[in-house]
């Protein structure tokens, strides 16, 4: 298993109990879509599995490693083999894109070779080629805080292409641009999962992409999973007790065949 | 303004602040034997009068100039080799006592652990100690151990500037925006590394301007180390006084203005270069 989650869970430095009791089994190489309501713990659930946040109970196991059970220093090691997306990409408005894509690797580099990045980039043709699977190498010299929201989301998709990690996590990684771009966007990353054996799990607001495509969808509502079963039992009953008292995404749209035209914006 | 339910939480110790500052200030105001009444009588006017009319007009002789030129330039000298000795221990010393580089941080929301803590704590204890003894009293120190001269400028400066540059910088760390440095953390990468890639792009112009400030503030504490016998403009000012020659006196607070200026065109010009 590459990732294993046995009873954990997560209480925030507020009380509120972020996850309760989770017992989630992930293997090589699957796909796996987070869905539900606002406020039921996705964004902390990918967290536990980046292991940026230890559990306040329960267990965690991350490609045959107990992360919280190792030194700081296995661990960093560790994490350098996990890339997170997030939802609002966390990057220095001023830094340049070609910086903030080669920082992917700064966990496999030496210290030296990282301050040495700072002057003068190391591996442009790297950056570039990461971009230009987003259609964004244009703006490989651009500065980070010149480009949209939506830019800039895959910029951070971007940076953990080029870090090429061996497990693949994304917090609503396409929240911030249009339909068609988030679903060209969203099957760039499952393609990508596929061809390097990447373990790939996301967290989205979209119940239609999450179906489109991801084979397996986890529903999580107040910290608990609902379900965890294929994309094709996930069935409208499912779906209308997860987001009870939410409005439920407009159905019709649901499951578009995606179109092939690629914006380049 | 205080019926329950239009009532903010925030109004009564809002006031409460007010009134606890008002009452520390009057005693101060007290203690400090400030009288402004004093400023307006009439013979302390014109003894004041008299003080600046000898300042005009400025002295400018070749000789005087000449004299002026290499004190300036000593003044400057001692504030920079000052300056980056300072930076050699403020750089280290505040990436130490900053909690921007907390490891534990990252996964605790930004609350480093309690060793972590307790750790940064003998960091900032030393920074507080370099920085509360003034520069003068450093300055007093090195006058005897190197003897008259720049050399104990420099020393003074560069060990109460230490203190003061780590501590800001320090908190100019941890003012700016944590998730980058987090982030890269989180993403495996080493403290520092994530510190240059996550929050040093935020903080860079801030640190360039109060570097920049600093350095004025240096060359002004020089002139007042000068008056110890640490050379520089200081020493010239404090001989030119003891001789009653206003002019000279005059001339070289010109001086001062102009380097004054020069500093914050320069510091004026980096933040403008990297925002």
């Amino acid at each position: 298993m590459t990732l294993r989650l046995n009873q954990a869970s997560l209480r925030h430095a507020n009380h509120v109990d972020a996850l309760r009791g989770i017992d989630v089994q992930i293997g090589a190489g699957e796909q796996v879509a987070i869905i539900g309501p606002s406020g039921a713990g996705k964004s902390s659930l990918l967290n536990l599995l980046a292991t940026a946040l230890e559990p306040s109970s329960g267990e965690i196991e991350v490609l045959g490693e107990r992360a919280w059970h190792l030194s700081a220093r296995q661990r960093q090691r560790l994490r350098a083999r996990i890339g997170l997306v997030h939802q609002a990409p966390p990057i220095p408005p001023r830094q340049r894109v070609v910086t903030a894509v080669l920082a992917g690797k700064l966990g496999q580099w030496s210290l030296g070779k990282s301050l040495l990045n700072l002057l003068h980039p190391l591996d442009i043709a790297g950056a570039r080629a990461a971009l230009a699977r987003l259609d964004l190498d244009d703006k490989l010299f651009a500065h980070c805080q010149q480009l949209s929201g939506g830019q800039l989301q895959r910029v951070g998709i971007a940076r953990v292409l080029y870090q090429a990690p061996e497990i693949l996590l994304a917090d609503e990684p396409v929240s911030a641009m249009d339909p068609v771009l988030a679903g060209h966007t969203l099957s760039i990353l499952s393609r990508h999962a596929r061809e390097h054996n990447v373990t790939l799990v996301a967290s989205l607001h979209a119940v239609d992409l999450a179906l489109a495509h991801f084979p397996r969808i986890i529903g999580l509502r107040d910290g608990r999973i609902l379900f965890d079963c294929p994309s094709d039992q996930v069935s409208r009953e499912k779906l209308d007790a997860l987001y009870a008292n939410e409005q439920l995404q407009s159905p019709t749209l649901a499951v578009a065949p995606l179109t092939v035209q690629i914006p380049r914006c | 303004m205080l019926n329950t339910d239009s009532r903010d939480p925030a109004a009564w110790p809002r006031l409460l602040i007010t009134v606890v500052a008002v009452a520390l200030l009057w005693p101060g105001i007290q203690l400090s034997e400030l009288n402004p009444g004093v400023l307006f009588q009439a013979d302390s006017q014109s003894e004041m009068g008299r003080f600046v009319s000898a300042f005009w007009p400025p002295a400018h002789d070749q000789a005087f100039l000449q004299l002026l030129i290499k004190a300036t330039l000593q003044t400057l000298a001692i504030a920079t080799a000052g300056m980056a000795l300072a930076l050699l221990l403020a750089i280290p010393a505040s990436l130490l006592a900053s909690r921007a580089l907390s490891l534990s941080a990252a996964s605790r929301a930004g609350v480093p652990s309690l060793t972590g803590r307790l750790l940064r704590w003998p960091i900032r204890g030393v920074l507080i100690f370099l920085r509360s003894v003034p520069e003068i009293v450093w300055a007093l120190l090195f006058v005897r151990a190197v003897g008259l001269g720049p050399a104990a400028g420099v020393l003074a400066i560069a060990i109460t500037y230490s203190g003061m540059l780590g501590k800001v910088y320090a908190e100019i760390f941890e003012s700016t925006d944590q998730r980058p440095a987090h982030a890269l953390l989180q993403a495996g990468s080493g403290r520092l590394a994530a510190f240059a890639y996550g929050t040093l792009p935020n903080v860079a112009a801030e640190l360039l301007s109060y570097t920049v400030y600093r350095w004025e503030c240096a060359i002004r504490a020089s002139v007042v180390m000068g008056f110890v016998g640490a050379g520089g403009l200081g020493q010239q000012i404090d001989l030119s006084i003891r001789m009653f020659a206003g002019g000279e006196v005059a001339s070289m607070l010109l001086t001062f203005l102009l380097l004054v200026l020069c500093a914050d065109q320069l510091s004026r010009l980096l933040r403008w270069r990297l925002t």
